[in-house]
């Protein structure tokens, strides 16, 4: 075997130091294996070097909090017994080199991270982010991750219930590919990675080991050059069948008493999934590499611990169980193997053609594994632009209005989500294009409300506020379709944290969210991170991606936003300002990209939402939309094309314009439909709980009229809602 | 009324087709592919999903698989067969109805809601159906049906297309056609009209907060038909 040096620990993405710190704990040089599992341990993918000490921050408490961060996945309580898994996760590098199977293989990622637990899953989300969409790179990688995501989720057999596409410059050479995914389990079979007891056999099940996906760990813990297309090797090819087997398998397993622990080879594969469960039981593992089933020959060590061959499980089983076990795989037709057992020692010993290859002790490679408290950058907000109002008497709303709603990141996205199956499993009451995704809880009464969002550009614009109006924004999602928001998983893209600037970007969005989760009592459940998107010195504007979860206790209560009924009418909750600066508005029509993002006030987010769950509650509310993009203009024009009915507007008598009125972001808003005999009562809630409202406007019949002046029918709304993306992707 | 869901590795919509089977009162049972004996059943059903992957052809390799030598055997001794979209790829892999399943026209898997428009009602599937315009729900990559012109003859003198991509009036014209499919084909029958196979999947539409109810409509209109 090649001898260890300085030189070949820099090639596997070690820093001198870390190379240094090596050889001191293990008081010696590693051979070339030890050297690939530390490599795959310390990176910045599997260890959170980077990220830890801030993570540490975040707010993962709450009452209906089961298992918080650490674990494959999270758990909340959902009551009666039921429990739901969850978690986001990146697959941001691999789907730039190779859009399909980098998409495809991040979706059973993270199905495999929830099956472990022991949840059955029940629906699957997606953000995902791509270049500017005159970059010519575009087109492909949209079309390659979304048939990717497509491929295997469907096969799967998971709806796929909701995402958000966006598309910004700054994307255009690193991709963003998050995947989310619920499951359901009964709080009381819930499994964990936690090893225990001596002697006992570990076990190897799903696909056989082979050479794909070597170091994509550490591929993914670096920032792209010129040399990217040499990388393809490092990407994972996926086969949706063989999950569906694994998933099957598992769950039959794990109706009985045989698993002690199970951990899912996702990211360093063998290594990281033996070293996490010998970790979690403060307990060593050893493992006989001969008995790894292997699907090339002559596999080394070194390519068997670092391979991130896609469907393989690591099983602690209960001593005596392993014919059980055997005969489920086998039905499922699935490699099954004992290669290995726990031991006293606490080191990881491998073993190969009866030689001993690597002996490592465990705490070496988790608890001593880098951290660093990286150098940051607090950011400035940023001056409020001075527009001159006479821009705003210039611009016609038609026009704007156009513009707006065809614009690639507000446009209607059916070309993507008709193409992932949204309906199997039979319990998707709430398909994607909607607030939110929501799937009933099978056989009851109970249906989970989930959402994935984020704002780039707020982010970049501010960090901190960025990170709170990211957590709030899917907040409103659930509040909108009469969801209580009960927790979230976030998925951190950003730069290099080598940078004090994306460091800084980092370090504040993570406060921002962990202030809002706070505040909201929305605690963070899971999670990952995601650094080093940055090609060529160029990183990605800040995103950080939250994932909202939330249940909804009486289904048949759920909110759509498609306006109900002729004569209802619409209020807006929330305060209106007229904040343009970092809106759609500003960039699109105006050209200005700077200035701060609207303002984040976690009071009125809390109180406008929790008062609109009372009213959803008393059912007064006929169809909810929150207001984002493009403001309440926009949001009234999905409203009207999805229920295919008009609205008679008047602006309020205010002191801003109307432009201004239509148009701004400022936050904390929704609008509402209610019957005119309830106004009276509404009313009185909303001004009982001070929150601030203005009547807009009566339903009608299939036109949009805006103070008499400006109208539109709803065709037309909807072609210019529709058109840009079909003809973008012909 | 009894019926049998088999579940083939990869499938993925045995579950769906056991609830409203169930919901509108047959006995359902699930079979294993690789169970040899079929038990007693009035209703035999070959749910959607991706058997075996969809490798090498959608259908292909479970049209090969053990139980469905005793499905074939049922079928041919006149029991009611339905297949569901990966289930009608195995029924026109195994035989049982005419033609092929191939890729979708615009390459791409299609997940929508649709309309049928029910052509023959003379058989234990239709008969009685008092609406000849159903909306129905698709999920596939591979439905666009294609066959000789040949055999489309010898299909359309025997009556045996079941039922047609439509708009909601009826028409079938090309534009409505969600993938390609010769003669807005969605469903076909056998000669005999006891084997049923379509790409549309009525277990998912049974029910008010689904996509829609005509599921409904078709399963109890079924069951009638059998008792």
């Amino acid at each position: 075997m090649m001898e260890v040096n300085e030189q070949i620990a820099i090639d596997h993405g070690l820093k001198k130091e870390e190379y240094k710190k090596i050889c001191d704990l293990l008081k010696r040089v590693p051979n070339l294996t030890e050297l690939g599992i530390f490599s795959a341990m310390w990176n910045e993918h599997c260890s959170y070097k980077s990220s830890r000490i801030h993570l540490k921050k975040l707010h993962t408490k709450g009452k209906k909090v089961i298992q918080g961060p650490g674990e494959n996945a999270g758990v909340i309580d959902i009551e009666d017994g039921d429990a739901i898994v969850f978690k986001i996760e990146s697959h941001n590098h691999p789907s730039f080199i190779e859009p399909y199977q980098g998409a495809a293989t991040g979706v059973g990622g993270i199905m495999r991270d929830v099956f472990t637990m022991g949840a059955r899953p029940i629906a699957n989300l997606n953000s995902i982010h791509f270049g500017s969409t005159q970059n010519k790179k575009t087109k492909n990688l949209l079309r390659g991750v979304v048939h990717g995501i497509g491929g295997y989720g469907n096969c799967m057999g998971v709806p796929t219930i909701a995402g958000q596409t966006s598309f910004d410059r700054s994307y255009n050479g690193n991709i963003l590919v998050n995947a989310m995914t619920l499951g359901l389990v009964k709080k009381d079979k819930i499994f964990y990675s936690k090893a225990a007891g001596l002697n006992k056999p570990v076990i190897y099940v799903g696909s056989k080991t082979g050479r794909d996906g070597i170091h994509g760990a550490s591929m993914a813990s670096a920032s792209f050059d010129e040399k990217i297309e040499e990388k393809k090797p490092t990407v994972q090819v996926g086969d949706p069948f063989t999950e569906k087997l694994l998933l099957e398998a598992c769950l039959e397993l794990m109706s009985g008493d045989s698993i002690i622990a199970i951990q899912d080879m996702g990211a360093a594969g063998l290594t990281s999934s033996s070293i996490e469960m010998a970790s979690k039981g403060n307990l060593g593992i050893e493992i006989n590499l001969n008995k790894v089933p292997c699907r090339e020959t002559k596999m080394t060590p070194y390519e068997i611990m670092l391979s991130e061959s896609q469907e393989r499980m690591l099983i602690v089983l209960e001593s005596g169980k392993e014919e059980i076990a055997k005969k489920i795989f086998d039905k499922w037709n699935l490699d099954f193997a004992v290669i290995g057992k726990t031991t006293n020692t606490k080191n990881i010993e491998l073993f190969f053609d009866n030689k001993q290859v690597a002996n490592i002790p465990v705490n070496t490679l988790v608890e001593n594994s880098p951290m660093y408290d990286r150098k940051w950058k607090k950011s400035k907000l940023p001056k409020k632009n001075r527009i001159n109002k006479t821009i705003f008497k210039s611009l016609k709303i038609k026009d704007t209005l156009k513009k707006i709603l065809s614009s690639p990141n507000v446009c209607s996205k059916e070309w993507i989500w008709q193409q992932y199956d949204h309906t199997v499993m039979g319990d998707t009451i709430q398909k994607p294009g909607g607030d939110s995704g929501v799937v009933r809880v099978h056989k009851t009464d109970k249906a989970i409300a989930a959402t994935v969002d984020s704002s780039a550009t707020y982010c970049w614009a501010h960090p901190l506020t960025g990170g709170k109006q990211v957590v709030c924004e899917t907040w409103r999602n659930l509040i909108s379709v009469g969801a209580k928001p009960i927790a979230v998983t976030n998925c951190l893209n950003f730069g290099s944290p080598e940078k004090e600037e994306n460091m800084g970007e980092f370090v504040e969005c993570v406060q921002g969210i962990s202030e809002a989760c706070k505040y909201l009592d929305y605690p963070v459940v899971s999670g990952n991170v995601s650094f080093y998107n940055e090609t060529k010195d160029i990183g990605i504007k800040p995103t950080p991606t939250i994932g909202g979860v939330g249940l909804i206790k009486d289904y048949k209560k759920m909110i759509t936003m498609d306006f109900k009924e002729i004569d209802n009418i619409v209020l807006v909750i929330g305060k209106t300002e007229g904040h343009i600066d970092q809106s759609l508005l500003s960039r699109i029509i105006l050209n200005e990209n700077n200035g701060p993002p609207p303002e984040v006030n976690l009071f009125n987010e809390k109180n406008n939402g929790l008062t609109l769950l009372n009213l959803i509650e008393k059912n007064f509310i006929k169809s909810a939309h929150d207001v984002s993009l493009g403001g309440i203009i926009t949001a009234l024009s999905k409203m009207c094309i999805k229920g295919n009915k008009g609205i008679q507007i008047k602006k309020p008598k205010f002191l801003i314009n109307e432009i201004e009125y239509f148009f701004s972001e400022d936050q904390g808003r929704y609008l509402i439909e209610i019957n005119p005999k309830d106004l009276k009562e509404v009313s009185k809630i909303l001004e009982k709980n001070s929150v601030h409202y203005d009547e807009i406007g009566k339903i009608i019949d299939k036109e949009m009229i805006i103070d008499q002046k400006t109208k539109l029918t709803i065709d037309e709304l909807k072609s210019y809602n529709t058109n840009w993306f079909k003809g973008y992707m012909v | 009324m009894k019926s049998s869901v088999i579940t083939f590795p990869g499938s993925n919509c045995d579950r769906d087709m056991d609830v409203a089977l169930t919901k509108f009162g047959f006995k359902n049972k699930m079979v294993w592919h690789n169970d040899q004996e079929l038990p007693k059943s009035d209703l035999i059903v070959l749910p959607g999903g991706f058997s075996y992957g969809d490798y090498l052809r959608c259908g292909s390799m479970a049209s090969k698989s053990k139980i469905m030598h005793s499905v074939i055997n049922f079928a041919k001794s006149g029991g009611l067969v339905m297949g569901i979209c990966n289930g009608f790829q195995i029924l026109v892999e195994s035989g049982l109805v005419p033609g092929v399943l191939l890729r979708n026209k615009y390459l791409q898997f299609i997940c929508k809601n649709v309309h049928v428009k029910v052509d023959n009602k003379e058989n234990t599937f239709f008969k009685n159906l008092d609406k000849k315009i159903l909306e129905f729900h698709i999920a596939h990559n591979e439905g666009n049906y294609f066959c000789t012109n040949d055999q489309l003859k010898e299909i359309e003198d025997n009556n045996q297309i079941a039922i047609y991509y439509c708009d909601q009036n009826g028409n079938t014209d090309d534009q409505i056609n969600p993938n390609g499919s010769i003669k807005n084909i969605a469903g076909i029958f056998n000669k005999e009209k006891n084997v049923l196979g379509m790409m549309p999947h009525p277990e998912r539409m049974i029910d008010e907060s689904l996509s829609g109810e005509d599921g409904s409509i078709f399963f109890k209109n079924l069951i009638n038909n059998i008792k």
